[in-house]
């Protein structure tokens, strides 16, 4: 604060000596406080595997690796089985990134490459609030507008117009709870975070390349497709992951709407539970092995979140090597 | 830099004010059931306006309750599944019940009037069992003559959330159906045989009023504020009765509190010809040596306030059983055997 009444050129000419040691000394100041932060998030990272080991350890050594594989869920008999949960969660995020991930291509592609300017900044301004609404809202939407919509028009659609009902996918009664819709709100939740960072990257690609191969007689397909895209391919995969993320640990909005139930089951129409939703509805009532299998359902989402951000680098760096050198 | 950290020194200080002036008033801390929470929620925001005596209700269940409680992080825990002696001696707690209050199954089946339906003991099991799968099974309509039951589905509606109110239920049907005893049990969460699962009472409430032809349970006052359809079942003594205050009240009048060691009573399957057959108790746990005497006393007050007239009111428009005044009495001798601070007795 000391600087601050005192002219510019005053303190550049009298002071440099001193300033000089007072930036070293600043400057290892401020380098031990940002490294303490960075290696903060290592710590809390750390901690988190460490203490759910620990606490899912009981649950570890009397169910052992059948926890992954069982779809078995008795509280009253104190036998559990992780399987049908980790279902639950792979069957929705994969319904979910089917839908979100084209459609927020789209989307972007729309937004950079074809919308009037005022049209793509009011939509785009959309899909940013759209972003930012928490996810009980979702949930809310979900369960008393979209689960009757599923149950009366999207079923019946499926089963009975589309004459879908001899696949498996689509058996028994829609009740509007169930994987399905739980997938679909999913789809819903990511797509603005998806697109958003596709529209960015999209806009990131050097205008000089789009017309050079506008200039060579491409159309505007060709030119997303051959330039835009692998342009942006890194960057489009980083959104793609961000979605998946967000998909796969998502708690409120598929608590209300996928039904809750613990089983394995072919139909998308069929309730089902996912590891997150499992975990908020069991933990206040929880106590002995109960909870130190919750706890190792939560060591199963960190371990699964995991594997997809080690997936997601080891890809990216695959991207970076085929595509990096062609333009 | 410095102007900063004189900044910083200030908000800090104003903070510690803010708490400190909180601290000049007695506030007591408890968490559990979410049963009697609506309950719970109007008797504490009544006693501040009358004493000033701030209490702290957090309904996270009644599993978090009892570990709160054994944690020491609240005053007093509240569950729906009363502990067991040998518990309770373990950790030097003492319980007893606060009120008491209905289970009802809710139905939503088009073209029938609400609180029409009619349900035998073994009938409610079967359909919760998946024994039943339609509205029109000749065990249905064989003990509803007079109704029309169309040709639907039943979607079996459940707490997917661990509950208490999960806990009596299943009490009840254990005790009247041998296979629901011998296949899903008693518990707070049970490994349903069919159905969905709703979040807590509002979400199985608004699940039976979405899903139609299908079957649920709520605390009563859940199903009375809803508007939801209830059915009459056939209680101990053969006879069908409604849910309501009157076949809560009576259910409640013929439970032996006497013969409860820790006040351990379970209310399902009560005899009595206008009883109802699944009511739940409630309970509040404290400790037995208690550390601070202002605070014991002040919390001691509040549950002797809660069994006085006007508690009992409030209870009461809420469609809760307020304990009756026999029990209370024994309550309160219990108070003055078990809660002391330093040796002496928190209770006048």
């Amino acid at each position: 604060m000391r600087g601050v009444y005192r002219p510019v050129f005053y303190e550049n000419k009298k002071m440099k000596q001193k300033k000089k040691q007072d930036k070293s000394a600043a400057d290892r100041i401020f380098y031990i406080t940002t490294m303490f932060c960075a290696f903060l998030v290592l710590v809390i990272m750390c901690g988190f595997f460490v203490q759910l080991f620990i606490h899912s350890f009981p649950a570890i050594k009397k169910f052992g690796f059948t926890f992954l594989v069982s779809g078995e869920w008795d509280p009253v008999r104190n036998i559990y089985g992780a399987a049908s949960a980790i279902y639950g969660t792979a069957i929705t995020t994969i319904i979910a990134m089917a839908i979100a991930v084209p459609l927020s291509f789209l989307i972007a592609l729309f937004l950079v490459e074809m919308a009037h300017p005022v049209l793509s900044r009011i939509i785009g301004q959309a899909i940013e609030l759209l972003a930012a609404i928490p996810s009980i809202i979702y949930g809310m939407w979900g369960l008393f507008v979209f689960v009757p919509f599923m149950q009366n028009y999207v079923g019946p659609f499926l089963a009975d117009t589309l004459k879908l009902k001899w696949l498996p996918l689509f058996q028994g009664p829609c009740t509007g709870f169930g994987l399905l819709t739980a997938g679909i709100v999913l789809a819903f939740m990511v797509l603005p975070f998806i697109s958003a960072v596709m529209r960015d990257v999209f806009k990131m690609v050097p205008p000089v390349l789009k017309e050079s191969a506008y200039g060579c007689g491409a159309t505007t397909w060709e030119v997303t497709f051959d330039v835009t895209m692998k342009y942006g391919m890194q960057g489009l995969l980083g959104a793609v992951f961000l979605g998946l993320g967000r998909a796969v640990g998502e708690t409120m909005a598929v608590l209300f709407i996928i039904g809750n139930t613990p089983r394995i089951s072919a139909s998308l129409f069929e309730s089902g539970t996912t590891i997150s939703a499992t975990l908020a509805n069991n933990f206040a009532e929880s106590s002995g092995v109960f909870q130190s299998v919750l706890l190792e359902l939560g060591l199963v989402l960190l371990a699964i979140t995991f594997l997809i951000q080690i997936a997601a680098q080891f890809w990216l760096n695959m991207v970076r090597r085929k595509f990096g050198g062609n333009i | 830099m410095k102007r900063k950290i004189f900044l910083l020194s200030g908000l800090a200080s104003i903070l510690t004010a803010a708490v400190a002036t909180n601290g000049a008033e007695t506030t007591i801390n408890g968490a559990g059931a979410t049963f009697p929470a609506p309950v719970y929620s109007s008797w504490t925001y009544r006693y501040k306006e009358k004493t000033g005596t701030r209490i702290n209700y957090q309904a996270v269940g009644s599993g978090a309750g009892i570990a709160q409680i054994k944690a020491k992080t609240v005053d007093f825990g509240a569950s729906d599944e009363p502990l067991k002696k040998e518990e309770l001696d373990k950790y030097g707690m003492t319980q007893f019940p606060m009120l008491m209050g209905g289970v009802v199954p809710v139905v939503n089946i088009p073209g029938v009037a609400s609180g029409k339906l009619q349900l035998t003991p073994k009938v409610l099991a079967d359909i919760f069992l998946g024994k039943i799968k339609k509205w029109d099974d000749a065990a249905i309509t064989s003990i509803n003559s007079g109704l029309k039951l169309p040709s639907m589905p039943i979607t079996v509606v459940y707490r997917s959330d661990g509950s208490g109110t999960t806990w009596i239920f299943t009490n009840y049907l254990s005790k009247i159906s041998e296979d629901w005893a011998k296949g899903p049990g008693n518990g707070k969460s049970v490994k349903w045989p069919v159905g969905v699962g709703g979040q807590k009472n509002p979400g199985v409430a608004n699940n039976v009023q979405k899903i139609s032809g299908s079957i649920g349970y709520v605390e009563y006052t859940y199903a009375f504020e809803g508007k939801l359809s209830c059915a009459a079942l056939q209680n101990k003594a053969g006879k069908f009765v409604a849910p309501g205050i009157e076949s809560f009240i009576s259910a409640g009048a013929n439970a032996d509190w006497k013969n409860a060691p820790g006040f351990y009573m379970v209310l399902t399957d009560q005899p009595g010809e206008k009883s109802w057959p699944i009511l739940g108790v409630t309970y509040i746990l404290v400790y037995k040596e208690q550390k601070d005497t202002v605070k014991s006393r002040e919390m001691m007050k509040y549950f002797n306030w809660c069994y006085t007239d006007e508690g009992s009111k409030t209870a009461s428009t809420l469609n809760y059983v307020p304990i009756p005044e026999n029990v209370v009495k024994m309550i309160k001798d219990s108070w003055k055997n078990n809660v002391k601070c330093d040796g002496k007795s928190v209770t006048e």
